[in-house]
């Protein structure tokens, strides 16, 4: 039967259901056109991220919060809609951006906006799902140009949910998500340093509601991110630690 | 609906308008103007469904609003709907390797799509529901814009061998 071209793009956006997904996984296997094809729309999407996905992490810019009272200021309305524009702008970049700060964020602060993108999206938390680990550790770890490990993290009640790709200023980042039974989530944000420095102990910080631990481990920093209590995610990131280093 | 529930989604509607209109400027008032049309209909979301595409929905209508009263501006010249639907003869051959460029070379209507699919990863029924249009006309759209930049980036735009996809 030929693949119909529904199928192929449903397949490209992860949009059919794992049956109908391993259909057409053996349909492309004999239909190196299709499979051309898909290899190429996908890596459009992958590419757009890669693009535009910066944008997630830039500042507010300061002429968002000023209101164009030239344009629109006789009506009342829409000046008072201005003024909830300027308080919801002003929330958001002091909260999650802290734009005034101009040297680049942090590690913590990297992987806090990361966890605070990714970690709520229902339909699609990761981009490789634990389904596939092998194939999710081999291809971050070829990214990243470092073997790259997942831990295991079943005796905290965390499971692995999958990993994605994430662009930083300094190439690749790998972001490996878990989840524990009540729907709660907690990310590991590893990133490849661009400079050699010296390990690091744990350090802590408080990124508005993510909690996250940070530390420096040889060429790679890692950034354990989840809205949980101090002492509740000190345990988990000791025993990510002790796994990565055994 | 408060506007504190719409401050998280910021980020996704610049990422969204920046990819759309390409320019940091012209994205960031096409954001600007989608969060102040947000605020004043905030009475006309449904409470319980989707309030990103409800946002896309109304950066949607936003921005062409913006095209057409850029079209009824004669020193606007620009205006995607008159870009060639291939590229000139003279350029035959020429690879364009930089998305961003395809993209802007994308009609608006296969732009839109792609972005939404590719990048924000609405589902087909969400972008339909987002757009207004039907799902048949969303797919469509979506097979002719990505062969499009297919095309585009990999230079083989001006061979015959390209079908456009129906």
């Amino acid at each position: 039967m030929k693949l119909s071209e529904n199928e192929l793009h449903a397949y490209v956006d992860d949009q059919l259901a794992l049956e109908r997904r391993r259909a057409v996984e053996a349909q492309l296997a004999e239909a190196p056109d299709e499979a051309e094809r898909a290899a190429a729309y996908r890596a459009q999407n992958a590419a757009l991220h890669a693009l535009f996905d910066p944008v997630l992490g830039e500042p507010v810019p300061g002429r968002f919060q000023r209101t164009r009272a030239r344009r629109s200021g006789a009506r009342y309305g829409v000046a008072a809609a201005l003024i909830v524009v300027g308080v919801v702008i002003g929330w958001f970049a002091h909260v999650l951006l802290e734009q005034h700060v101009p040297s680049p964020p942090s590690l913590a602060r990297r992987a806090a906006v990361a966890h605070a993108v990714y970690a709520p999206e229902v339909r699609h938390p990761v981009e490789v799902g634990a389904d596939q680990e092998e194939h999710l550790i081999a291809w971050l770890s070829k990214r990243l140009g470092a073997q790259l490990k997942a831990p295991v993290l079943t005796t905290e009640g965390y499971e692995l949910v999958g990993g994605r790709l994430l662009p930083d200023e300094g190439g690749a980042v790998a972001q490996f998500m878990y989840q524990d039974n009540k729907g709660r989530r907690l990310t590991l944000y590893v990133s490849r340093l661009a400079v050699r420095t010296r390990d690091t102990a744990f350090r802590f910080s408080q990124e508005d509601r993510v909690a996250v631990f940070y530390w420096i481990d040889g060429s790679l920093g890692y950034a354990l991110s989840a809205e949980l209590p101090k002492a509740e995610l000190l345990d988990i990131a000791t025993a990510v630690y002790k796994q990565l280093n055994p | 609906m408060n506007p504190e529930q719409i401050a998280p989604y910021i980020p996704r509607l610049r990422r969204y308008a920046r990819a759309l209109a390409g320019d940091q400027y012209a994205a960031d008032d096409l954001v600007q103007d989608t969060l102040e049309r947000a605020i004043n209909k905030r009475h006309l979301w449904r409470p319980g469904s989707d309030l990103r595409a409800w946002l896309f929905a109304i950066m949607h209508n936003v921005f062409v609003n913006q095209l057409r009263s850029r079209q009824s501006h004669p020193e606007v010249a620009l205006d995607d709907d008159a870009l060639p639907a291939v590229l000139p003869a003279e350029s035959a051959g020429l690879e364009i390797r930089d998305l961003q460029t395809a993209l802007a070379v994308l009609p608006v209507e296969q732009r839109e799509i792609v972005l939404l699919v590719g990048l924000e990863q609405l589902t087909y029924a969400e972008v339909s529901e987002a757009l207004g249009i039907p799902i048949g006309t969303v797919m469509s759209r979506l097979f002719r814009g990505r062969e499009r930049l297919r095309a585009l980036m990999t230079g083989v735009l001006s061979t015959p061998t390209l079908k456009v996809v129906k």
